[in-house]
């Protein structure tokens, strides 16, 4: 089976390149990235290949580019199905251009043992239409005092170990897990927060918290927990990953421990990425998020860190929650928000805005993180797998959340305008999603 | 129209002529609580239900009150014995109440934001009676009432806000409004109480009450309010008391005619001698109360006319 993609605007965040290109695949991988100008005909008899059994995809000029690969969504499965299953995420995934998926461990109850991991594994390989890699819970229950099997979870398949937004509070056992994971060659992916600070906090300090009366949270938490976890990987040398940085304050620390050599790396979400705390207005619990919307200066400050590469990853931190958890008083309002299907749109606000270009928001988006979980995809190079997405960046519509594939549909940009849609999007060169 | 408005949710939507058509309609009722006879028909043959979500005597009593001698039919629901013990979520609850088609409904609600909420699925006019630590706007608007009358103008005055300002909805319903009426405003409290975002509003910031209460034409204490304390916010009541309770010693600070307020209900000997409070020549305690039932008649009885006349142009 044979695929080729010709007059694509093809986006290399690997090469940083955006330029135009065709793409030849074959058997679900890419064989050749081609430069403008091969006409199909010539090509396919210079490559010996029966042009019957090929398929053509003119791209009509538009972004071809690795699928995304999204650290951090949460599938409500197992315990709360109703709220997101791997169907509708797989769904929801595809149509945002997601390609790979690299689900959350705080689940009901965690994936904490091989066997809830078998469980949450063959569910996905049923029901999902793209890519399912599944994170394990570093700590048994997610509470914070016995590591879990993370050499049997590693077998089981498990690509990372976190607690999620737990922190593990006690620094000896978090110590002895980031050892014992070293030895594993296991990723560990921490929450840096410092939870006594945050506790009951709905908001982040300052004067929008301060006028509305909510419980807030200083930002210095986050640098605070980054700090000792930074301290801990100089004891241990584990390979880490902070899932959201979302404050300035926290960018020196960071940047001062890649200098020193440690293996860490930084991811930010979606939502800190293109919104603030003044978004949240009349208490809408659409937008609380974990952490809080922070300010708008801390917002650009975390843009910047994504455009120099100090922070390497942007996660979507798809979080599912029914109209029931939302639709209480703020404070008692669940937080989270779902993102897989506007990711993608979200992130072409920087673009837009002229914040970032399309290479280096797709490096954060495929090429490190696939990097940093050692996958092949994430590149438009040869060998690479054929998992890739169409989209116009330009394409302007209005969201309406009851038109996301997700079984919830709390996501903050509801009514708002945004501009880019995907077209078609392949997994290992099937096409998994394709805009009528 | 002068007030403009379905609800009184907060003072952060009212605009400064709004707040003085309030009290100028409050003067009036003040007049008429004083007769012998003291009714008006205002709010014949409206309902008004007083939703507390939260424990509440006098505001509730005040409410009850103002509502009883504009003539409407008046009901009381202590929440925290009923339905959300049950499991009933605060949209519900007021999804069940719009059914039985109150006309005002006057909510308190622990939590900031949830009288805001509340007010988006119902089809009557909104009271704030207090949510979370968020606003509290018929209390700021009786603190005007007694300030204006007690001054003769409620512009260009000293004005000290002492005490627990983080957990206070009083504190920034009267901020927010002060600031508007072009006041100078001082917050003074210890700086776990008096959190540092406050400058931002415009206010001056005193971690030294003596200092902070120089020259002031009005302080107003505020409760400690203990309940809300997760612990540690001050080492000791009595060292409360000793850097920022008032007493005649750090009142000696304020001008000689500055008068002293109290939300209530006080705490004697914590956050307030008990001798400042019953001063009858600068305690204005007792005025606060009276006007306060002023106030929230007059709130009530123009959130009415505004009701009756959305009604009136729906059906006609």
């Amino acid at each position: 089976m044979t695929l080729l993609f010709t007059n694509a605007r093809l986006i290399n965040p690997e090469a940083g390149t955006d330029q135009m290109g065709a793409l030849l695949v074959k058997n679900g991988r890419i064989t050749e990235v081609l430069s403008e100008g091969a006409q199909p005909e010539q090509l396919f008899r210079a490559r010996n290949i029966e042009p019957a059994s090929a398929s053509v995809v003119d791209c009509g000029g538009k972004c071809l580019a690795p699928g995304l690969i999204d650290i951090g969504v949460k599938i409500c499965e197992p315990g709360e199905r109703h709220k997101e299953s791997y169907k509708s995420a797989g769904l929801a995934a595809a149509a945002g251009g997601v390609t790979t998926i690299v689900t959350r461990p705080d689940t009901t109850p965690a994936i904490d043992s091989p066997e809830t991991l078998e469980f949450v594994t063959r569910r996905a390989q049923a029901d999902a239409p793209v890519n399912v890699l599944p994170m394990a819970a570093l700590t048994k229950g997610r509470e914070g005092r016995e590591m879990t099997e993370i050499g049997f979870l590693l077998d089981a398949g498990a690509v990372a170990f976190t607690d999620c937004d737990h922190v593990v509070t006690n620094t000896k056992v978090f110590s002895r897990a980031l050892t014992y994971a070293k030895s594993c060659g296991a990723l560990v992916i921490a929450h840096p927060q410092e939870p006594g600070l945050s506790a009951g906090a709905a908001a982040t300090s300052g004067k929008f918290a301060a006028l509305r009366g909510l419980p807030s949270v200083s930002p210095m938490a986050e640098r605070m927990g980054l700090d000792r976890d930074i301290a801990l990987l100089e004891m241990t040398g584990a390979k880490y990953h902070a899932d959201q940085i979302t404050t300035a304050r926290a960018l020196p620390a960071l940047e001062r421990a890649k200098n020193n050599g440690l293996d860490i790396t930084a991811g930010t979400s979606i939502h800190h990425l293109t919104l603030n705390e003044l978004d949240v207005a009349d208490y809408r619990t659409f937008f609380k998020v974990k952490p809080p919307l922070r300010s708008e200066e801390d917002r650009l400050a975390v843009v910047e860190a994504v455009r120099t590469g100090l922070i390497d990853i942007i996660s979507s931190m798809h979080t599912p929650q029914d109209e029931e958890s939302k639709r209480l008083p703020f404070e008692e309002a669940a937080a989270g928000a779902v993102a897989l299907e506007t990711l993608l749109p979200a992130a072409l606000r920087l673009y837009h805005a002229e914040l970032l270009d399309l290479p280096t928001l797709f490096r954060a988006m495929t090429y490190n993180p696939a990097q940093r979980l050692g996958l092949a995809s994430g590149r438009i190079a040869a060998g690479a797998p054929a998992d890739l997405v169409l989209f116009d960046p330009d394409a302007p519509f209005v969201m309406d959340r009851f038109k996301l594939h997700s079984k919830s549909q709390n996501t903050p940009f509801d009514t708002q305008r945004m501009q880019g849609k995907v077209l078609a999007t392949y997994v290992s060169g099937e096409p998994v999603f394709r805009r009528d | 129209m002068s007030f403009d408005h379905r609800h009184l949710l907060g003072i952060e939507t009212l605009k400064p002529h709004e707040i003085t058509a309030i009290l100028d309609l409050a003067d009036s009722y003040v007049e008429l609580n004083r007769r012998p006879e003291k009714h008006s028909d205002a709010l014949a043959g409206l309902t008004q239900i007083n939703m507390f979500f939260e424990n509440s005597t006098r505001t509730q009593a005040s409410f009850e009150i103002a509502g009883k001698r504009l003539g409407a039919d008046v009901m009381n629901m202590a929440m925290q014995a009923s339905s959300i013990k049950k499991g009933e979520t605060l949209i519900d609850t007021a999804m069940t109440l719009n059914a039985m088609h109150p006309d005002l409904l006057v909510v308190r609600h622990p939590h900031s934001g949830a009288v805001d909420l509340l007010s988006q699925k119902v089809n009557c006019a909104v009271l704030n009676a207090g949510d979370g630590r968020h606003e509290h706007p018929t209390q700021a608007l009786l603190d005007a009432l007694t300030i204006r009358r007690a001054k003769g103008r409620l512009h260009r005055l000293n004005i000290a806000i002492c005490g627990d300002i983080a957990h206070s909805r009083v504190a920034r319903s009267n901020l927010i409004l002060l600031g508007k009426m072009e006041n100078r405003i001082r917050l003074i409290g210890p700086p776990t109480l008096v959190p540092g975002q406050f400058a931002e509003f415009g206010a001056e910031i005193y971690d030294d009450m003596r200092e902070g209460l120089k020259d002031v034409d009005v302080v107003m204490m505020l409760r400690l309010q203990k309940e809300r304390m997760d612990g540690g916010f001050i080492p000791s009541e009595r060292e409360y008391y000793h850097r920022f309770g008032l007493d005649a010693e750090k009142l000696a600070q304020a001008k000689p005619d500055a008068i002293v307020m109290h939300p209530g209900p006080m705490n004697r000997g914590v956050e307030i001698d008990g001798t400042i409070a019953d001063d009858i020549n600068r305690s204005v305690i007792q005025e606060q109360v009276e006007m306060g039932v002023a106030v929230r008649m007059a709130a009530m009885d123009l959130l009415a006319q505004n009701l009756r006349k959305s009604r009136m142009e729906a059906t006609g």
